[in-house]
């Protein structure tokens, strides 16, 4: 395997170069994924049949708490990142672990907010509002699960076989899943929460 | 008893009765002939495990060669049961059951194989790579979608069809009015073999952008990666709509969500949106391959190089953008309005304009050629007129007002027959009989060929032309039967002799396969055709590595400028060539995949848990695994080199 030393760790070979163009356009996809799940909601939110309407079942504390700790999530990550190019491993793992921790922090609160919905009437089955809101914010929560295991799929193998151009490729592919799911998050923040309490 | 009642036919009949019989006897008889030929290792070692493009696209071809024929045979039991009047062949729910399968099974399980048989078979020879940027993504996009296709066909033996249309408009697929479990094998089976179509449209794009043999910019490519390249763009972009929509139908289904339901806020015409802005894309994933097959083929044989290769690259990129503008023209009479109505007529009509372009690029590409009419021109020159007649027929499709006569009629049913089998199975005959030489070392025989063109071609102008006529009087489409006072009885008999000519030329092709197979010559060099691009520049059969040395490429046909101009295709010394490792875990995963499917669609819980976490473990394998391919030496190289023939 040739490797290219005047790029940064992550860019050094050939496959690492693939894999990082590919999980953009990847992204591309999510991207699509994501558009038509809104798509969904606004054409549904206001489809409240006989169920609750969004302003009466959303509460600002938790969606707050979940916004701060996923925020400060990609700023750790993005640390994590940092400390990977000037080669420090375990400042990385650090960075990583307090990512994954405060990643596992929104998961909690995500799952109280939804015992919330159900303990106020809102289930999945209720009504057409409530069937797209649990399915945008359930995907979206189902990607950061599934980011957990893959971060930690990811700490395991940099401290068994330290910062390889492969490990480094890992890590660098999986910043940039974390940012996306903190963007998506944004636009949840913004257009269902704070637009479905005013 | 009771557990084992819910796998039972709703409606059985004595041809599904022989089609489990046949199933059966088939199963047993693969499994005894392997077990009998010791043929498993060889099975598992070369196919089930293989990460090379060009096994992967062979098996492609295989699957949709295979589901063309299981679509067939549902085209021509409707046919039959339409021929005369008031026929008994098919009951209503069967009739439903048979133009649901036969519309999925020839889109999804058809159409979308094909194009992947020659994107897989040809992309990265015509780019001179190795193989494709991700060849272990690549093997588990063919078995997702292969469990996928299994998945879906054993519906009419476990369980009962779908039955509400290749569409499955809701509330009509809604637990309301399709209570039988096929129509959660619609939305799963799809959604299985769609994230096969995700993983191949990613990989191809990056394949495409990133490894281009050296000199070979943008606009030095082969027109068929072009056209490659933008259907997978579209596949990114369109798919994800699908399997939202397909997740939605399936939780509605499964879960009594209420998104396309008709109470509680639900609502049944985001379904129809959903659909066809995932639906009318796909229509251009399939034809712009084709159109990438055909500006090869004529070409090639007009001897001449494609004319307007700009304008040609411009109308796939107009083609793809505005894929995604129409797609509210699928449904003009559901309730938008004039405006929204307008607007998309005027967007549907201006694809004509990017389509037409490409027409006089073919036309002026052979004007002052000189044609040869081999197999695999006859279909590109077909092609042209059959397909000229669909596309005007849909510009009349366009015009919304009118669109409230021709809606839900026959003559909808023919145009896009018409656009689709002049237009992409043709493309992919011709292709299959263009590119046959190239990988399995021996000419199909142009006699036979020529033959089954011309039942192809009189048998579609015999099955299709006669809809538009009925279909203009009134008849309805997806209805099982029509009364001898309507007078639709002698022209569906015309169709009906027109897709058995059709049915005919179909198995003509497997004849020809076999006797080729039998008694063509097998010297037939690395370029039978005398061909342009650099697919050919490399042996007959194709070495795993593609090209011993990389290709240097100086124009969009570098390997007619090599025969003809004298430049030099491959320069310098051999090196060691790096390759991937097989792989059983895309075959195992996919296997998973389809065990998962099948106890969703029978709402089996407990399994469902255990394959789901099935897959994980197989992704978190895949995380853990260090794979760092194997080295071709050079004396290797050398070795295989002269054994096909001479140094390349």
């Amino acid at each position: 395997m040739k490797i290219d030393h005047t790029q940064p760790l992550e860019y050094s070979t050939d496959q690492n170069q693939l894999n990082i163009l590919g999980f953009w356009v990847f992204l591309g996809a999510e991207i699509m994924l994501f558009a038509t799940l809104f798509t969904a909601y606004f054409t549904l939110a206001g489809r409240t049949g006989t169920g609750p309407t969004p302003a009466e079942i959303f509460e600002i504390t938790p969606v707050l708490i979940e916004t701060f700790v996923l925020l400060t999530s990609s700023f750790t990550i993005g640390l994590g990142i940092h400390a990977m190019r000037l080669g420090r491993k375990n400042a990385m793992l650090t960075f990583f672990g307090i990512t994954l921790l405060l990643g596992l922090g929104f998961l909690g609160v995500e799952i109280y907010e939804f015992m919330h919905y159900y303990h106020v009437g809102a289930t999945y089955q209720t009504s057409a509002f409530t069937a797209a809101l649990m399915t945008t914010l359930g995907t979206h929560g189902a990607h950061v699960t599934l980011g957990l295991f893959w971060g930690t799929f990811i700490i395991i193998q940099v401290i068994k076989r330290g910062l390889t151009p492969q490990n480094a490729n890992k890590a660098f592919i999986f910043s940039l899943y974390w940012h996306f799911l903190d963007v998506v998050w944004i636009f949840i923040f913004s257009f269902i929460y704070l637009k479905g309490m005013m | 008893m009771e557990f084992f009642q819910r796998f039972a036919i709703p409606h059985p009949s004595p041809a599904i009765y022989a089609s489990m019989v046949a199933i059966a006897l088939v199963s047993i008889a693969i499994v005894v002939g392997l077990t009998y030929f010791k043929k498993w290792g060889y099975l598992w070692r070369e196919w089930l495990t293989t990460v090379d493009h060009k096994k992967i696209g062979i098996m492609y071809l295989l699957s949709a060669i295979l589901m063309l024929f299981r679509g067939g045979a549902d085209a021509i039991m409707m046919r039959a049961q339409l021929a005369t009047p008031e026929a008994k062949l098919l009951d209503a729910q069967h009739y439903n059951e048979i133009f649901t399968t036969h519309g999925v099974v020839m889109i999804i399980f058809m159409a979308m194989p094909f194009i992947f048989a020659f994107m897989n078979l040809l992309v990265p020879l015509q780019i001179g790579a190795r193989d494709v940027a991700f060849p272990r993504l690549n093997a588990l996009s063919f078995w997702l979608f292969f469990f996928g296709a299994m998945l879906f066909n054993i519906s009419f033996v476990v369980g009962g069809s779908p039955d509400a249309g290749w569409t499955s408009y809701f509330p009509l697929a809604g637990n309301d009015f399709s209570t039988s479990v096929g129509t959660n094998y619609y939305m799963i089976a799809i959604q299985i073999s769609g994230i096969g179509s995700l993983m191949t449209g990613i990989n191809m794009i990056t394949t495409i952008l990133k490894m281009r043999a050296p000199g070979m910019t943008l606009m030095k490519m082969p027109m068929f990666t072009w056209s490659a390249f933008i259907a997978n763009v579209i596949i990114v972009f369109a798919f994800p709509v699908l399997t939202v929509a397909l997740l939605m139908g399936t939780t509605d289904r499964l879960f009594g969500t209420n998104f396309f339901t008709t109470g509680n806020g639900g609502m049944d015409m985001l379904w129809a949106n959903f659909f066809w802005v995932w639906g009318h894309p796909e229509v251009y994933i399939l034809i712009l391959p084709a159109f990438g097959l055909y500006s090869e083929i004529i070409s090639t044989f007009s001897g001449r190089n494609l004319y307007g290769y700009k304008s040609m690259v411009a109308s796939m990129v107009l083609i793809s953008l505005l894929s995604f503008l129409v797609w509210t023209h699928h449904f003009f009479t559901m309730g938008q309005g004039a405006l929204t109505n307008s607007i998309f007529s005027v967007t549907t009509m201006a694809i004509a304009v990017p389509t037409g372009v490409k027409i006089f690029n073919w036309l002026f590409t052979m004007w002052k050629g000189k044609i040869r009419f081999t197999v695999p021109m006859l279909y590109s020159i077909g092609f042209i007129p059959l397909f000229t007649i669909g596309g005007v027929t849909g510009v009349m499709l366009a015009m919304s007002a009118a669109d409230y006569q021709y809606h839900n009629t026959m003559f909808l049913v023919a145009h896009f027959h018409n656009a689709i089998i002049p237009g992409v199975v043709f493309a992919m005959l011709a292709g299959l009989t263009y590119y046959w030489p190239k990988f399995f070392g021996f000419m199909l025989n142009e006699k036979i060929g020529k033959s089954t063109f011309w039942l192809l071609s009189i048998g579609f102008v015999l099955a299709f032309f006669p809809m538009y006529i009925t279909g203009l009087d009134g008849q309805a489409r997806r209805i099982y039967t029509y009364s001898e006072s309507t007078g639709f009885g002698p022209l569906n008999m015309v169709s009906f002799v027109g897709a058995a000519l059709m049915a005919i030329g179909f198995i003509t092709i497997v004849w020809n396969i076999y006797y080729s197979f039998k008694n063509s010559p097998r010297n037939i060099g690395s370029d039978p055709w005398d061909a342009r691009s650099l697919e050919w520049a490399t042996h007959t059969p194709v070495p795993v590595y593609n090209f011993a040395r990389m290709p240097q490429i100086s124009s969009s046909e570098t390997f007619w400028d090599s025969k003809k101009k004298g430049h030099q295709l491959f320069k310098g010394e051999y090196e060691e060539i790096h390759m991937p490792n097989n792989s059983g875990v895309p075959f195992v995963m996919s296997a998973i995949f389809f065990v998962a499917g099948f106890s969703f669609v029978f709402a089996l819980w407990v399994p469902a848990v255990i394959a789901l976490i099935g897959i994980f473990i197989c992704m978190g394998l895949r995380s853990f695994e260090q794979d760092h391919g194997y080295h071709i030496h050079v004396k290797e190289i050398e070795e295989t080199e002269e054994f096909l023939g001479g140094a390349k």
